[in-house]
């Protein structure tokens, strides 16, 4: 652990400082009245869930959006912000000292190094770029993050983790007071991760600012000195690092008590019978470690954890939508051929993706043809179910799951989103699965909707489904669920069998992982 | 009727309505041309004008014969090209692959084979073709555009060499029936029966069985397609070859017309026309819903613009330029978007 972090960091400098900071987007409270700030010389984790207010604040310091109300200063910047409160643009906040790293990263992977660390800032002469000048200074930009890289070879050719670099090496190239960096690990292994935070901790050393928005707790207690808490658009409070335990900082980011002892044995019970899907040692890149988990028919398994966790990864990679690196996956005992989707229907999965637009809607086509899909899929082109049987189908569906819509005619397009959802779980109900994968199966629907939803899924499980639910709702999982597994850090961090669910022993896993607090 | 097919129904007359309410009015603009020629009415449907029916030789001969003829070589083009669409795709390469296959008819009848094995044979060369795009498609994982230029350009040289960079001119009785023949019991142009069969089995293919709606799914969606357990790769695969065997029959039906196969000419720049056609028949070039009467009705119309181009004495090198304004006006037209916001500036006009 770090030694008398605290204790300096009280008397640094500050270099940043937010005051009362509110922004509204049409019909949403983002940010409400915000004190921030951050000191030369320290790593400031900034936490939250999703939609705490998180971007919102990382874009109203970087001049993207603009504060409805309050304040930013930036001690020691040449010139003050034109408006006199924050920046204005992007380019303002960076002629100010403020610079951002986004998730994505955002450079030309076409271009050199070079000329990603140079580009908008090139030095030319009669109109030609210096370029021998550009390079030298890349060369030097990189350098001082400790890293020798040949600056001429294009940036598509280095990895994630080195093209990361670049990006923080650009970032800081004009002269930055303060560095955000926005999900930098998000994409990066463990060791790349561990050469990243090296070099942070040499930033930070030598003076520098730096905010860091991580989603994994193991990685921001490892590197943070000081945690800012975001919930629902307000500051919870702020803490160094050391005072505030893993636990209490899942409590404060998420409003809810996380009680230690509530956790019980981690062993998962052996059950005799053959279960209806069973995964071993599934692994997908950096994304999933090898997972274990059996799942029996007439149960439903919640899967917790954090957002980048690894949760919808498992899904996806139980369902073959993405193909896993190693591990096998068996329904009822029989090996399903990995990464093939068509391999898991026809032995009984069915798998309803998180993203609803992306993955599961077919916005050209009606909703009975969207509820028909999986089925027709899998009796093939050359037998197309017969009108009268598909009308059938599709009437019954719409009935039981109670789909508002015109008609079955009508274009889906036109359908809530609860609907959609219905049409689309109707659509994998009509295949008749043994095994039903859901992601996140109530996401942007209302209390009623959620309601159904959740009754219906009770009503599968109670005629033999075998159900995984993925939910960023703990209180939905430990209402639907009859086991959790908890993942954390993309890796199993316990199971929580049947009298011990409860949203305390989640959160108590989430935060601290398979050792005992 | 049941709902679905009231709905199909209706997809079907909105997609081919626009073209055929342009080709309508193309026939009246001819009309009243041949009115003000001849003084009467009945100059349009006598001797030489634009809607006469004239038995010449036993054959109806006259504008709308020759537009109904001419017209089956688009016609088979955009058959083949709305269901690539239909599958988020594109193919450049259908001018290239009529030339290849009018070549190799050529090239095997040039060497003493028969008509019935030329047409078998440049048929298989159209399919080598279309399995060849569709490889680079699904499996090369290319940019449709990308992946059907290579062909549209490296095609030529292809038919160059089967032809021996010559012009190779031919006479063979098989063949020339698939652009002057007669049936004896139906007066109709053996080019428009090969595209109206052609459409026949399209559709059959396409709408008796799954295959269509599975198609559908693919170019509205191809992530969700493959998650909801279709065979993407395999359907758009097809949608490849099909294409490439309607080019096939229309570089034939080219070839046979002028008993000869140009390597350098053949189909020259017709894949735009096919796009065009598509396109005037409702289709979206995002892929999705495809309607095969729209996609033909749309062939038809460029047809009927090019027999008025001659029949009004316009200029080869000008007449694309009214055609292209008629084509645009459909495509706007057919716009339900486009339509509201006509009716809303008409409206503020009366205001």
């Amino acid at each position: 652990m770090r030694s008398c972090v605290d204790a300096r960091t009280e008397e640094l400098p500050v270099a940043v400082r937010a005051q009362g900071l509110g922004k509204s987007f049409p019909g949403v409270r983002a940010l409400t009245n915000v004190d921030f700030d951050v000191r030369h010389g320290e790593v400031h984790a900034l936490m939250g869930e999703n939609g705490a207010g998180k971007s919102t604040l990382i874009r109203i310091l970087s001049g993207v959006h603009r504060a409805d109300e309050g304040t930013i200063t930036v001690t020691g910047a040449a010139v003050p912000f034109r408006n006199g409160r924050f920046p204005g643009s992007p380019g303002e906040a960076e002629r100010a000292g403020i610079s951002v790293v986004h998730q994505e990263i955002d450079l030309l992977p076409n271009l050199s190094v070079a000329e990603n660390i140079g580009l908008g800032r090139q030095r030319t002469r009669f109109g030609l770029l210096l370029q021998r000048l550009m390079r030298e200074r890349a060369t030097a930009a990189l350098a001082r993050l400790g890293i020798a890289l040949n600056v001429r070879l294009r940036l598509a050719d280095c990895p994630i983790a080195v093209r990361q670099m670049v990006a923080i090496a650009r970032a800081l190239d004009v002269s930055a007071q303060l560095l955000i960096l926005d999900e930098p690990t998000s994409s990066l292994d463990a060791e790349e991760t561990a050469r990243l935070f090296t070099m942070l901790r040499r930033l930070r050393d030598g003076g520098l600012a730096i905010v860091l928005i991580s989603h994994s707790i193991g990685e921001v207690c490892s590197i943070a000195d000081r945690i800012t808490v975001l919930r629902n658009g307000t500051r919870v409070g702020t803490w160094n690092a050391p005072e505030l335990p893993p636990a209490a900082l899942v409590e404060m980011m998420t409003g809810r008590t996380v009680t230690s002892g509530e956790r019980s044995s981690v062993a998962p019970a052996v059950l005799p019978e053959l279960p209806a899907l069973r995964a071993e040692d599934l692994a997908c890149g950096h994304v999933l470690g090898p997972v274990t988990l059996s799942l029996h028919a007439g149960e439903t398994l919640g899967i917790a954890g954090l957002l980048g966790s690894g949760r919808s990864e498992l899904l996806r990679a139980i369902f073959g939508a993405d193909a896993p690196d190693g591990g096998t996956v068996a329904v009822k005992g029989v090996r399903v051929r990995p990464g093939s989707v068509r391999a898991s229907i026809a032995a009984g999965m069915a798998f309803l993706s998180e993203d609803r637009a992306r993955d599961g809607v077919f916005a050209d086509l009606s909703v009975g043809e969207n509820l028909l899909m999986a089925l027709q899929a899998r009796c093939g082109a050359m037998r197309p179910i017969p009108r009268t049987e598909a009308k059938a189908i599709v009437d019954r569906f719409i009935a039981a799951l109670g789909i508002r819509a015109a008609s079955a005619d009508a274009p889906i397009a036109s359908l809530s989103g609860g609907n959609q959802q219905k049409v689309l779980l109707a659509r994998w109900l009509a295949i008749e699965p043994t095994v039903l994968l859901l992601d996140e199966p109530t996401r942007g629907m209302d209390v009623g909707a959620r309601a159904e939803i959740e009754s219906l899924l009770a009503s599968l499980r109670h005629r033999g489904l075998a159900l995984a639910i993925v939910s960023s709702e703990l209180d939905e999982t430990v209402r639907t669920s009859q086991r959790v597994l908890v993942l954390r850090d993309r890796a199993v961090a316990g199971m929580i069998e049947s009298a011990d669910v409860s949203e305390g022993a989640i959160l108590a896993l989430v935060a601290h992982g398979g050792d005992p607090a | 009727m049941n709902a679905s097919a009231m709905h199909s129904w209706h997809r079907w007359r909105s997609a081919i309505a626009w073209p055929l309410v342009a080709i309508v009015m193309l026939l009246l603009v001819n009309a009243a041309f041949d009115w003000t020629r001849t003084g009467t009415f009945a100059g349009a449907f006598q001797r030489g004008g634009f809607l006469s029916i004239v038995m010449i030789d036993g054959r109806p001969t006259g504008a709308i014969m020759d537009t109904l003829s001419r017209g089956a070589t688009v016609a088979l083009l955009a058959i083949g090209m709305a269901l690539v669409i239909a599958g988020r795709g594109i193919d450049l390469s259908i001018g290239t692959v009529m030339a290849i296959t009018g070549v190799t008819a050529a090239a095997v009848v040039d060497r003493g084979a028969p008509g019935w094995l030329a047409i078998p044979a440049a048929l298989a060369a159209a399919l080598v073709c279309g399995a060849w795009n569709g490889f680079l498609v699904t499996i090369g994982r290319l940019q449709p555009f990308v992946a059907t230029l290579i062909l549209m350009v490296a095609g030529r040289g292809i038919a160059q060499a089967l032809a021996d960079g010559q012009i190779l001119t031919f006479r063979d009785p098989v063949i020339e029936f698939l652009s002057g023949g007669r049936v004896p019991w139906l007066p109709v142009p053996v080019p428009l029966l090969v595209a109206m069969l052609a459409a026949l089995v399209t559709f059959i293919a396409t709408r008796r069985t799954a295959a269509g709606l599975l198609l559908e799914a693919v170019g509205s969606n191809p992530g969700a397609a493959r998650l909801a357990g279709i065979r993407e790769r395999l359907l758009v695969f097809v949608t490849y070859v099909a294409s490439a065997l309607c080019a096939g029959l229309a570089g034939l039906i080219e070839c046979a017309r002028v008993r000869s196969a140009d390597p350098s000419r053949l189909g020259l720049s017709l894949e735009l026309a096919g796009i065009f056609a598509v396109v005037a028949g409702g289709a979206s070039l995002a892929g999705g819903r495809f309607v095969l009467g729209g996609a033909i009705a749309g062939a038809y119309l460029l047809q009927t613009m090019t027999t008025t181009m001659y029949a009004r004495d316009v200029s080869s090198d000008v007449a694309p330029l009214p055609i292209a304004c008629v084509i645009l006006a459909v495509c706007l037209l057919g716009s339900p978007r486009f339509r509201s916001d006509l009716r809303a500036i008409v409206k503020r006009g009366k205001q």
